[in-house]
């Protein structure tokens, strides 16, 4: 079944067949395919980067493919941008609207083309009336004068779902709408959603929560690494399928975690709670031992390791290290205490680009460095030389910036700059983010023999293959509360995508419960 | 740190050099440069075109009154480089001035003492503009807006419209000795020099300095690398504060005059002197000597001009391009350094370096979109 595209028919509302798409030498899209009927809910599912965001940004004008076709009623289209989209017909539905905030809900759903009467002068009152049907016809009770500031997420999506009716959208792609919803917020949008179907319309729902997909939709499609894999009708499927359809993957030897010697407890969190984000996170990282911190994105896991190294605050919980309590907000403290932190986000976070290789290398260490207080661009250079080479970081000279590095060789700094402090916790956040396949195997090589000499790595990683070959121990997060702790043993794909995906927690196989239990 | 776990690397397997380009070009393509070369060129030409600019009284009266603005300058390069602006420097001038004033005459305080507690003042007034930019969180634009006015608006209401002119002659007379007899350099120069060398240690030659530039550079970077974001910056008001105050007493001093006005507008002066000297208004950029040269230059070129009696509207309007140029010219500079650089490689790796910045720039994107 992977691999061969939905048969053609001459009545698909959306139809893509392998439309790829790369940014630069990243390939994010390989070979999407999709088919839509009119009158259909049609969910698309997959892991973290399996190409589904790309995909329907190719839809929404957002990106251009680079190859492949995309047909709307039959028709050949090329979307240059989201307005060529939108007056085709389709219409995206983002997890988190952007709406104008200070503009009442009419003028927000009429904004650009405003119903203009006599003079040229605004029709307030037929916009008004023709919200105010819209909104009926949605069956929600949304006073169409009002701001749109203070709605709930949910309204605002339904603004933009009233929005796209108003454009007599053909095609709507919601895009994890749910994620921010109440229970009952979710069933009102389904029960707009269904009436949409009914209408005649075609839907594509992109969601983790495979309850909601089963309930909502009619098919299913399932990618993986950017590429199609099957289409199946929801009542003809089941969770297990898909999860194993979407996971199924070699775990390749490109992650070669050697075993180490696991000691004392290094890092010991307990109870930690932030309002909101992540709730009683408590769990521990021994030396010498690669801790994995998986989950969907937006799960809470890099809000935790930030609030962990003190970046972030929390309002409730204990960090220790070594046995010695780290004071929460004083990253300066957790530094000196013995943690490294290398950040998701290495150009906004990790270094500072435009600033020198020696000075990013030095830049935790620099206080130590002085000599009677001051401190010379020669006593950076000797301390930053021995770790950019320890590394390889690729320059020409130590002077030299990172802003035109590539993301390996900025990686490579950002991890020499920390190793530098000798910690004795490495927290690490999506190690190998926008690196290129031999620098990741470095990269990888890299923090296995950093755990064989006994370093504490938390590693938090959206790529499971990467969490199943590194780590230890892997610890999944599910809407900012742990939902499984595994041991190397137990952590298949499918056991850490059950508990990732909380809601089906009722499906999760028996040897995660035990181990959970 | 004696339980660390990770060596220190040894015989590494690749080293590198410190530098990539000579020492030479490294001195010379630097906007400071550009800047100390602009200085001695004007120097070079008024001296021999214009009457009487090389007789003993021009540095002298020159540095007599770019004194204040050589001084604030060196607290005010720091805060640019973090980011942030102060406007209210010229108005703790004219507040310390005034208090001086109050001290020394109605209450009868010794000249040091009044100005001890003068630039005690004038620090507190920076803690305060530190304390809404760097705690709180405003946009030291609109803060320090706001603290120009309150600052100043305390100095007039202290004094009223009139002005205090009776100080002693020893002090009077202190602020405007020269060194050594017969040579241009005032006293003031002194205290400057000390300053300029200590702020040359914090900026360039101290982990507080890196911390500095890190943050204009990047702050949220410099937050997660343990750099006190707040702290830093709530010092480096404080430190504007206090220059500002003591460059309100040698202000007055020089003058023998305390009014509330004094100063009025000088911020401005010194926010170009800066700028002109090669610092970043965006922040991350810029170098001491650079700020130094920058004050003087436009020093050099208002008396040069003055001695041709020029007014002070044409003298404006030089001093006004010139900073204009000065802006157009990083942007310029920054083109033509890539215009070099592809030039001298060859189209291969520089687009190549291009597309790798690119596939970054799309990449994160993706990542930040992926929510």
């Amino acid at each position: 079944m992977p691999g061969t595209a939905p048969e053609a028919a001459p009545s698909w509302a959306l139809e893509l067949r392998d439309v790829a798409k790369s940014f630069g030498a990243v390939v994010a899209l390989r070979s999407g395919s999709l088919a839509v009927a009119p009158g259909s809910i049609h969910a698309l599912v997959g892991e973290n980067g399996a190409g589904k965001s790309t995909l329907v940004k190719i839809v929404a004008g957002v990106h251009r493919r680079d190859s492949g076709v995309v047909r709307l009623h039959g028709n050949d289209v090329d979307f240059g941008s989201t307005a060529e989209s939108k007056s085709a017909g389709v219409a995206v539905i983002y997890q988190e609207p952007t709406l104008f905030p200070d503009l009442s809900v009419t003028e927000n759903i009429f904004m650009g083309r405003q119903p203009v009467g006599r003079s040229r002068r605004i029709d307030r009152a037929a916009m008004y009336a023709e919200a105010t049907g819209l909104f009926q016809r949605l069956g929600v009770a949304i006073d169409p004068r009002r701001p749109a500031r203070g709605l709930s997420i949910a309204d605002q999506q339904i603004i933009e779902i009233a929005k796209a009716i108003s454009l007599d959208a053909s095609v709507l792609v919601m895009d994890e709408p749910t994620a921010a919803l109440s229970g009952v917020e979710v069933d009102r949008l389904f029960a707009v959603a269904r009436s949409l179907r009914d209408e005649g319309r075609a839907l594509v729902f992109i969601s983790h929560r495979f309850d909601e997909v089963f309930a909502l939709c009619d098919t299913v499609t399932v990618m993986r690494d950017g590429e199609y894999v099957s289409t199946d009708a929801v009542a003809e499927t089941s969770v297990e399928q898909i999860v194993s359809r979407m996971v199924g993957r070699e775990v390749a030897e490109l992650f070669p975690k050697t075993p180490a010697e696991i000691g004392d407890v290094v890092l010991d969190v307990a109870g930690l709670s932030s309002t909101g984000t992540f709730h009683d996170i408590s769990f521990n990282v021994r030396a010498g031992e690669i801790v994995g911190l998986a989950g969907l994105v937006g799960a809470g896991r890099s809000e935790i390791a930030r609030a962990v190294f003190g970046v972030d605050g929390y309002d409730a919980g204990t960090v220790h290290l070594g046995g010695v309590a780290v004071p929460p907000q004083k990253p300066r403290a957790a530094i000196k205490a013995g943690m490294a932190f290398v950040p998701e986000d290495r150009r906004k976070q990790g270094l500072v680009t435009e600033s020198s290789v020696a000075r990013n290398v030095a830049g935790v260490i620099r206080g130590r460095l002085t000599h009677a207080g001051l401190l010379t661009s020669a006593d950076e250079n000797r301390a930053a030389g021995p770790w950019a080479g320890r590394l390889e970081v690729k320059t020409s000279a130590l002077d030299m910036t990172a802003t035109t590095m590539s993301g390996g060789n900025q990686q490579k700094v950002v991890l020499a700059k920390w190793l530098s402090t000798e910690p004795q916790l490495l927290i690490i956040d999506e190690p190998t983010r926008g690196i290129d396949v031999g620098t990741k195997a470095e990269v990888h090589r890299l923090l296995s023999d950093l755990a064989g000499e006994g370093l504490a790595i938390l590693m938090i990683s959206s790529e499971l293959p990467e969490v199943l070959g590194m780590a230890d121990r892997v610890i999944v997060v599910c809407e900012g509360r742990i939902t499984a702790e595994l041991s190397r043993a137990d952590a298949t794909p499918e056991t850490v995508m059950h508990a990732a995906t909380a809601s089906v927690s009722h499906a999760v196989p028996a040897s995660t419960q035990e181990v959970t239990a | 740190m004696s339980t660390s776990v990770l060596s220190r690397p040894e015989g590494s397997t690749r080293s590198y050099p410190a530098y990539s380009r000579p020492l030479w070009r490294r001195v010379l393509f630097t906007r400071e440069f550009a800047v100390i070369a602009l200085l001695v060129a004007v120097i070079f030409y008024s001296n021999n075109n214009v009457p009487n600019f090389d007789g003993p009284l021009t540095f002298y009266y020159l540095f007599l009154d770019i004194a204040p603005i050589l001084l604030i300058a060196l607290p005010m390069t720091l805060v640019i480089i973090t980011g942030e602006i102060d406007l209210s420097v010229a108005s703790v001038v004219g507040l310390s001035s005034v208090l001086v004033a109050q001290l020394h005459v109605e209450a009868g305080l010794s000249i040091p003492v009044a100005g001890l507690i003068a630039i005690l003042v004038g620090a507190v007034c920076g803690a305060f503009n530190g304390f809404l930019v760097a705690y709180v969180g405003l946009p030291s634009l609109a803060v320090t807006i706001g603290t120009l006015a309150l600052y100043r608006g305390i100095a007039v209401g202290l004094l009223g419209t009139k002005a205090v002119t009776d100080f002693p002659e020893k002090w009077t007379d202190l602020a405007k000795e020269r060194i050594v007899e017969g040579h241009a350099y005032p006293m003031i120069l002194i205290p400057f020099v000390v300053l300029a060398i200590a702020f040359v240690l914090l900026l360039h030659f101290s982990p507080f300095g890196r911390g500095v530039f890190e943050i204009g550079l990047n702050d949220e970077a410099a937050h997660f690398t343990g750099v006190n974001v707040q702290r830093t910056k709530f010092l480096l008001f404080v430190l504007a504060g206090a220059v500002s105050a003591f460059a309100g007493i040698y202000y007055t001093l020089r003058f023998g005059s305390a009014r509330g006005d004094n100063a009025t507008g000088l911020e401005l002066q010194v926010i170009a002197a800066v700028l002109l000297g090669g610092v970043s208004i965006f922040g991350g950029r810029g170098a001491i000597h650079g700020v130094i040269a920058g004050v003087i230059l436009i020093g050099v070129i208002s008396s040069a001009m003055r001695l041709e009696s020029y007014t002070v509207n044409k003298i404006n309007i030089v001093i006004g391009t010139l900073l204009v140029l000065s802006v157009i010219s990083t942007s310029f500079l920054g083109w033509a350094k890539d215009l070099w650089s592809r030039r001298g490689r060859g189209s291969g790796p520089s687009s190549s370096e291009k597309n790798g910045q690119h596939r970054q720039a799309v990449a994160a994107d993706e990542s930040t979109n992926e929510r």
